[in-house]
């Protein structure tokens, strides 16, 4: 199964940035495998508005089917939602040890947004 | 002759001088409140509102049964109000600017028209004053296209003031382009200063003429006359710091109500606006 995870850095060791839309990097990782493909956000790190929606929309066509990250605002999270992708919100660490967290089956799926929207 | 009451700082007095003015010119004259995040020239003038109604703007409905999925409305909307995931649309009509690409490139008429409530547009008058105003609906972050549609309430007045919101941004442009004369009203603060400075440079690139009101004239220090004669900007008109008009502004009373004298002071300011502006063969 393909997972995204926002993250500060490219690899697994990175930790997890709470930000989705404006993460730096996201990581789209076949948790069988643990082979990983890192994905430079930085155009909508700088985005004017819409950057959940935009990081959601690339994270639906990744294929990925469950989103690691901190914070999900309304837009994205109906974005994502729509895609049929699963969101795991307050997740902290490195990204291996979320991806760990998450093959343990210790997580609960957000049925909402945890962030405000903003302009 | 379309003279906009601007300021960069807020709460320096664009609102006491747009309502004087007007006043003190009456007849044939008509006063917009383009400040439709917050108008409040009504609370001085107490207009009689004789029509009112709704400001709409264009947002695209998905008729889903036409959609492909082909995703060219979300490639064209720099906004990011459309996207496709799953192969359907999904509209986000707060971040629409309503420009109807996605209407233009849609290869299947899948696009429809909504349209989104953007707040009130109010007319009527004060007397002979002629008046009009925008209030923006709340939690709408749009205000140009209201401002644009309490612009064209001019109803032919020979002088329309608009009273602008503060700042430089979108809707104060929206509220000064075209304008003959821009009216900066500004206090003596560093603060006013530094605002003004912005304020200035936004009035030139439009290329429109400008003088200064500096209210509160009494306080502060001498850094915007300084900067005045610097930029060779007139110096049109002093509103002292005095308790009196402070007074009559807390109880939602013009200074011209307050000060009859006043109202010659707000006429000569016309005259001189006119001069200024360079109309004044013209107007006279």
């Amino acid at each position: 199964m393909k997972v995204a995870v926002t993250a500060r850095g490219g690899d697994l060791q990175a930790e997890v940035d709470p930000r989705f839309g404006r993460a730096p990097y996201i990581l789209i990782v076949d948790t069988e495998t643990m082979e990983y493909e890192t994905i430079d956000n930085s155009v909508n790190v700088n985005a004017f508005k819409g950057a959940g929606i935009q990081a959601a929309t690339m994270v639906a066509e990744k294929g990925a089917r469950v989103l690691l990250t901190g914070y999900c605002g309304p837009n994205a999270f109906r974005t994502i939602q729509a895609a049929g992708v699963k969101v795991v919100n307050d997740v902290t660490g490195t990204v291996r040890e979320a991806l760990e967290t998450l093959k343990s089956g210790k997580v609960a799926y957000s049925t909402g947004p945890n962030a405000e929207g903003h302009w | 002759m379309l003279i906009t009451i601007a300021s960069g700082k807020g709460g320096t007095g664009k609102t006491t001088v747009a309502t004087n003015l007007a006043l003190s010119l009456g007849r044939g004259a008509r006063l917009l409140d383009c400040d439709v995040e917050e108008p409040n020239c009504h609370l001085f003038l107490h207009p009689e509102i004789t029509e009112r109604r709704e400001v709409t703007a264009f947002i695209p409905v998905i008729r889903e049964e036409l959609c492909t999925g082909c995703k060219k409305c979300a490639e064209i909307c720099r906004f990011r109000a459309l996207t496709v995931v799953a192969g359907k649309v999904l509209v986000f009509p707060e971040l629409c600017h309503s420009c109807g690409g996605c209407l233009e490139v849609c290869p299947e008429q899948a696009i429809g028209q909504g349209r989104r409530v953007l707040g009130v547009l109010e007319s009527g008058h004060c007397g002979e004053l002629g008046f009009s105003q925008g209030r923006l609906r709340v939690g709408e972050a749009m205000a140009p296209p209201l401002i644009r549609q309490v612009r064209a309430q001019n109803n032919g007045a020979e002088t329309v003031i608009i009273d602008a919101p503060p700042g430089t941004s979108c809707p104060v442009i929206a509220a000064m382009r075209g304008s003959d004369f821009v009216l900066l009203v500004t206090e003596p603060t560093p603060f006013g200063l530094h605002d003004l400075r912005l304020a200035v440079e936004a009035v030139r690139l439009l290329g429109i003429p400008c003088g200064l009101v500096i209210n509160r004239a009494d306080m502060g220090d001498e850094g915007v006359r300084e900067y005045a004669r610097e930029m060779s900007l007139p110096l049109i008109m002093e509103i002292p710091y005095d308790r009196k008009i402070a007074e009559a502004y807390s109880r939602g009373i013009p200074i011209v109500e307050a000060m009859p004298e006043w109202a010659e002071r707000f006429r000569g300011l016309y005259r001189d606006i006119l001069v200024h502006a360079g109309t004044s063969g013209r107007q006279q």
